[in-house]
């Protein structure tokens, strides 16, 4: 049967838990538009013959490989695009620079959307809240009070807070930090946000 | 689960299934049982039992009975039944909709098809006279589970749910996960954590991931 491999795909993606981006696969792809290449090469001579050679027999021949043409199209399709909104989602939850890790997974066209991804979001931000925009992607869960409590989970460095002055963040230090600076790094997993 | 990545969702409950969703293209790569009402030269390789050979073109003889898949078989489907017809799958048929109606909860509807529901509504569009029926049966079965699912849900925390999701099908897992998901949020908020700043369970996974990249 035809479209194996474009549902290979789509399998892999639907596997890989809520949100993880596995990597881009280019010879998966490059396989499935080889044999889109081939149907429609098919159905090309097959249609010839059966307008000139009197084969109307071949027309559900014809209609079976088209099928498997528009299968394949929904398959890559989809897989492209579910691959987008997990690179979206990545933006919001990670923010703006990712590790190289995940960089080694996307293809060369999904870092340039993202890189646009990027720049649009920054574009509608600073477009808010008067002359200075506004960071949406701060407080996704409604703030309690202007500093928080949090607790060091790995070796960061020098991180500077607004009045100049800058703290050490060493693995299990503790420090009272205004939420606005830190709630990157505890979405990424450097910092934990104690409650007293 | 990720707060940020919004899935194409299923769209297979309804008239039609959503070009996008993952989970309809998985759902109609199932097979059903369909007869070929006319010969397909040039097709046999794909199904050698039955390929009339060389001197028919190697084509798949009229009458042949095979399995395709639902796209398949949706792609090729006309009220004509031109080119081929289907039959329904077991499941779908009188004997098994009386077990069903006999008791819902007792069946296991991962094992005979992990997309019941939604395979069961998209079986709609090859106008069965027992289309009617099979709606029918379709939602009964569905409202005789509902309530244990909903119940599971929403009192299974902070433990293993194989059990209790193992003979569901992919549609009710769904269901199941939400409500753990409903559930989960309201003790957070009830402890007071609602307000607590979280790691992203997307950068949690990716550590994850790369720990067990190392060990290799």
């Amino acid at each position: 049967m035809f479209c194996e491999k474009a549902t290979e795909l789509v399998r892999e993606l639907h596997r890989a838990p809520e949100g993880q981006l596995p990597a881009f696969n280019e010879d998966g792809l490059r396989q499935v538009l080889e044999e889109m290449k081939a149907l429609y090469e098919q159905n090309q001579s097959d249609v010839n013959e059966a307008k000139s050679g009197g084969r109307s027999d071949l027309i559900p021949t014809i209609k079976f490989r088209h099928c498997s043409l528009l299968r394949n199209r929904r398959c890559t399709v989809a897989y492209l695009y579910d691959r987008l909104l997990r690179i979206r989602a990545l933006r919001w939850e990670y923010g703006s620079i990712l590790p190289n890790a995940l960089r080694f997974h996307m293809s060369a066209e999904e870092m340039e959307w993202f890189n646009n991804y990027k720049k649009s979001l920054a574009t509608y931000m600073r477009s808010l809240g008067g002359r200075e925009g506004l960071d949406i992607t701060q407080d996704m869960k409604p703030p309690k009070s202007l500093y928080i409590e949090v607790r060091c989970l790995k070796d960061y460095g020098e991180f500077e807070v607004d009045d100049g002055t800058s703290v050490l963040l060493k693995k299990n230090s503790q420090h009272f930090l205004p939420r606005w600076k830190c709630e990157q790094l505890i979405r990424q997993g450097v910092l934990e946000h104690i409650l007293s | 689960m990720s707060e940020a990545y919004f899935r194409v969702e299923s769209g297979a409950l309804g008239s039609e299934e959503n070009f996008l969703s993952l989970d309809d293209i998985l759902m109609s790569h199932e097979k059903l049982p369909v007869r070929m009402e006319t010969a397909m030269p040039r097709l046999g390789a794909f199904f050698l039992e039955r390929s009339g050979g060389a001197e028919t073109d190697n084509a798949v003889p009229q009458g042949s009975k095979l399995e395709l898949p639902l796209w398949l078989a949706k792609g090729l489907f006309d009220n004509k039944r031109r080119i081929l017809s289907v039959e329904l799958p077991k499941i779908y048929q009188e004997g098994w909709r009386t077990v069903f109606s006999a008791d819902a909860n007792v069946v296991d509807l991962h094992k005979i098809g992990p997309h019941f529901y939604g395979f069961g509504s998209q079986l709609l569009h090859f106008d069965s006279p027992e289309n009617a029926d099979i709606s029918q049966s379709l939602l009964q079965t569905f409202i005789g589970r509902f309530r244990r699912i909903m119940d599971s849900s929403q009192n299974a925390y902070n433990e293993d749910t194989s059990a209790l999701v193992a003979r569901l099908d992919e549609m009710e897992r769904g269901l199941f996960q939400t409500g753990q998901k409903g559930l989960n949020d309201f003790q957070c908020w009830e402890k007071g954590q609602a307000s607590q700043i979280t790691v992203s369970t997307l950068v949690q996974n990716y550590k994850k991931r790369k720990f067990t990249d190392m060990e290799d």
